[in-house]
């Protein structure tokens, strides 16, 4: 057990999970991730560079994966924006890398979950509620990065990225994946069986590819599987609510907290929390609020999580809203609203018998 | 779960022909084009140099990016502007193998001049080539930053003009200034004598890049008859009357 910021802790679990290549451009509240990786990582053999803007880091971190290194890069809000027609290009051309997205803010939901890019793809997004979970996720993002061959997403904030906690940073087992035997290392030439990464996957004149038609469908395809397969929630109290909470990453954090005070006063109120952002837990969100007369939505901006907890509560008539947008004056931390009497007095309002 | 990337990926080593050709099949671009002169220097070079079964090329987007179908080398086909990025991933995580980008002008000079320069400024351990024809072609002929004062394109008519398009862009000499360029070039492959240099510049951007020493570019001049409105057998004295003029054939920087 040692006492870590959260971005140091997160950088030694990405070097645990065998991160040997990140590029990155400085934002806060991402730069403390990109400062400690700057020596943490060559300290461990692997290769960092101070990328001259987010367009060519996510590319450099394309290009390390592509030789099948584990790799990653970061930034948060317009620098992830910056990135996204990387991370398309890693969806479609199937480059496996994990993206830390250090965010202000919760502003970054949609352009996580949605595909921020251009084409049919997700992004499989992990937003953990504290530092302990961020060291979990950081290295189940690597796993799934590499099971699925594609880019991946944790989303932080500035309490994950600066809150000093004691944590414990060890390698976790995930399981097998498969062999990484379409990784580029120019041994295919002049074999008539050289490897190409291209998004159109229209292989070789000799031995053409499936092409963008039966590639991309593949591609839909493998997000339905992951659509399906890779959902992860928390929740409690849900069971004999009348008012169900849903929030994510940090903000669950207070949630919870909030929610427990209420029940410990005799309040029916449960919480429930996707921890996969995409895919989103909807059927899991369903079945726990089924008995709920209001599902309330605490996030940190104007509603964006809300399209998906209004696509899969129980009764759709049931959802509210009570978060909002909420930045310091800094523009670097998150607002009042998120403040733990403020979100009692906003559940309290809405009533909870 | 750490990947050695010092060590070939997994299924075994693939095995090459004695000689390979390295060409799968024919090119399909339009007839006088001097692109596909380029990829037969260049893939003669990875020949000459033995380094077939360790080279890695990154492509950009363009005309040249239906090479892919017919290169014989392990590829990496990449964002419009981005190969240095990409190549410079590549090379840091293997670093024994030789890794080159195939770029076009509108590819380098337009979309992704920032990558360029900055992979040189860090001396990466990478040769970029890029193929200047002045013109985007694959979309038919507009203007890009590498278009000489007066060309025609579809997107300047009447020629470009300075007064409201500018100048253009001399790549090799932006990229010769910066101290982590160890082998800078430009060529052209308009006459036999020009695709022998070509071939020559290639292969001592190659060796700079195996030696350690830094960046190398290789600027090559390339004909586009169909994009400069030109019958196929005038485009390179079209050539030589025009780009070889604005942009000096030689080398700018050497170890």
């Amino acid at each position: 057990m040692e006492l870590l910021e959260g971005s140091a802790a997160i950088a030694e679990s990405a070097i645990a999970a065998g991160c040997r290549f990140f590029a990155g451009y400085p934002m806060s509240p991402f730069t403390g991730l990109l400062e400690n990786m700057s020596h943490k990582l060559p300290a461990a053999g692997g290769v960092f560079i101070n990328a001259e803007s987010e367009i060519e880091g996510v590319n450099m971190a394309i290009g390390a994966a592509a030789t099948g290194a584990r790799a990653a890069t970061g930034s948060c809000g317009q620098g992830i924006a910056l990135m996204q027609e990387a991370i398309a290009e890693a969806a479609l051309n199937e480059t496996p890398m994990v993206v830390f997205n250090m965010a202000r803010n919760q502003q970054d939901y949609f352009q996580c979950t949605r595909g921020g890019g251009w084409g049919d793809y997700r992004t499989i997004t992990l937003a953990p509620k504290d530092v302990p979970e961020a060291v979990e996720h950081t290295q189940r993002l690597f796993h799934l990065a590499d099971k699925y061959r594609a880019p991946v997403i944790l989303y932080g904030d500035p309490l994950l990225a600066q809150t000093r906690v004691g944590v414990n940073v060890q390698p976790l087992d995930f399981g097998e994946l498969p062999p990484k035997n379409w990784a580029l290392d120019g041994s295919g030439g002049g074999t008539g069986r050289s490897r190409q990464i291209w998004t159109w996957a229209m292989g070789k004149a000799t031995d053409p590819g499936p092409g963008p038609d039966r590639h991309w469908r593949a591609i839909a395809s493998k997000f339905d599987t992951i659509g399906e397969a890779e959902q992860l929630h928390e929740q409690s109290g849900v069971n004999d609510a009348d008012t169900v909470v849903v929030a994510f990453g940090s903000a669950a954090k207070f949630v919870e907290y909030v929610v427990r005070e209420l029940r410990a006063e005799g309040h029916r109120v449960g919480w429930f929390r996707p921890i996969t952002l995409w895919p989103f837990p909807g059927a899991a969100l369903t079945e726990a609020t089924k008995r709920a007369r209001r599902v309330l939505v605490y996030e940190l901006n104007a509603g964006q999580m809300l399209d998906d907890v209004r696509m899969y509560a129980a009764d759709r008539s049931a959802v509210r809203f009570i978060g909002g947008v909420s930045i310091a004056e800094s523009g670097l931390a998150y607002g009042e609203l998120l403040d733990a009497p403020v979100l009692r007095q906003l559940i309290l309002s809405e009533g909870t018998r | 779960m750490t990947i050695d990337t010092s060590q070939p990926p997994p299924g075994g080593r693939l095995v090459a022909a004695a000689k390979p050709s390295l060409l799968l099949g024919e090119h399909s671009l339009c007839p006088g084009c001097g692109e596909p002169v380029a990829l037969r220097v260049l893939l003669e070079v990875l020949q000459d140099l033995d380094i077939v079964q360790r080279t890695i090329g990154v492509v950009g987007h363009g005309c040249y990016g239906s090479f892919v179908r017919i290169m014989d080398v392990d590829v990496l086909q990449c964002l419009h502007g981005r190969a240095p990025a990409c190549a410079t991933g590549i090379k840091r995580m293997r670093p024994d193998t030789a890794v080159f980008t195939l770029q076009g002008d509108g590819d380098m000079a337009n979309e992704g001049l920032q990558e360029v320069l900055h992979a040189a400024a860090r001396g990466e351990k990478i040769t970029c080539v890029m193929l200047n024809n002045g013109v985007f072609g694959d979309t038919g002929g507009q203007q890009t930053a590498t278009t000489v004062i007066g060309q025609r394109t579809k997107t300047s008519l009447e020629g470009r003009d300075p007064a409201t398009a500018g100048y253009p862009i001399p790549v090799a000499d932006l990229v010769a200034t910066l101290r982590g360029s160890a082998y800078v070039a430009r060529a052209a492959v308009s006459t036999a004598a020009g695709v022998a240099q070509t071939k020559r510049m290639l292969r001592r951007a190659f060796e700079v890049q195996l030696s350690g020493a830094g960046f190398s570019l290789v600027e090559i001049l390339t004909m586009c008859p169909t994009g400069w409105f030109v019958p196929a057998a005038e485009g390179a004295d079209y050539q030589g009357g025009t780009m070889e003029q604005a942009y000096p054939i030689g080398e700018l920087v050497t170890p």
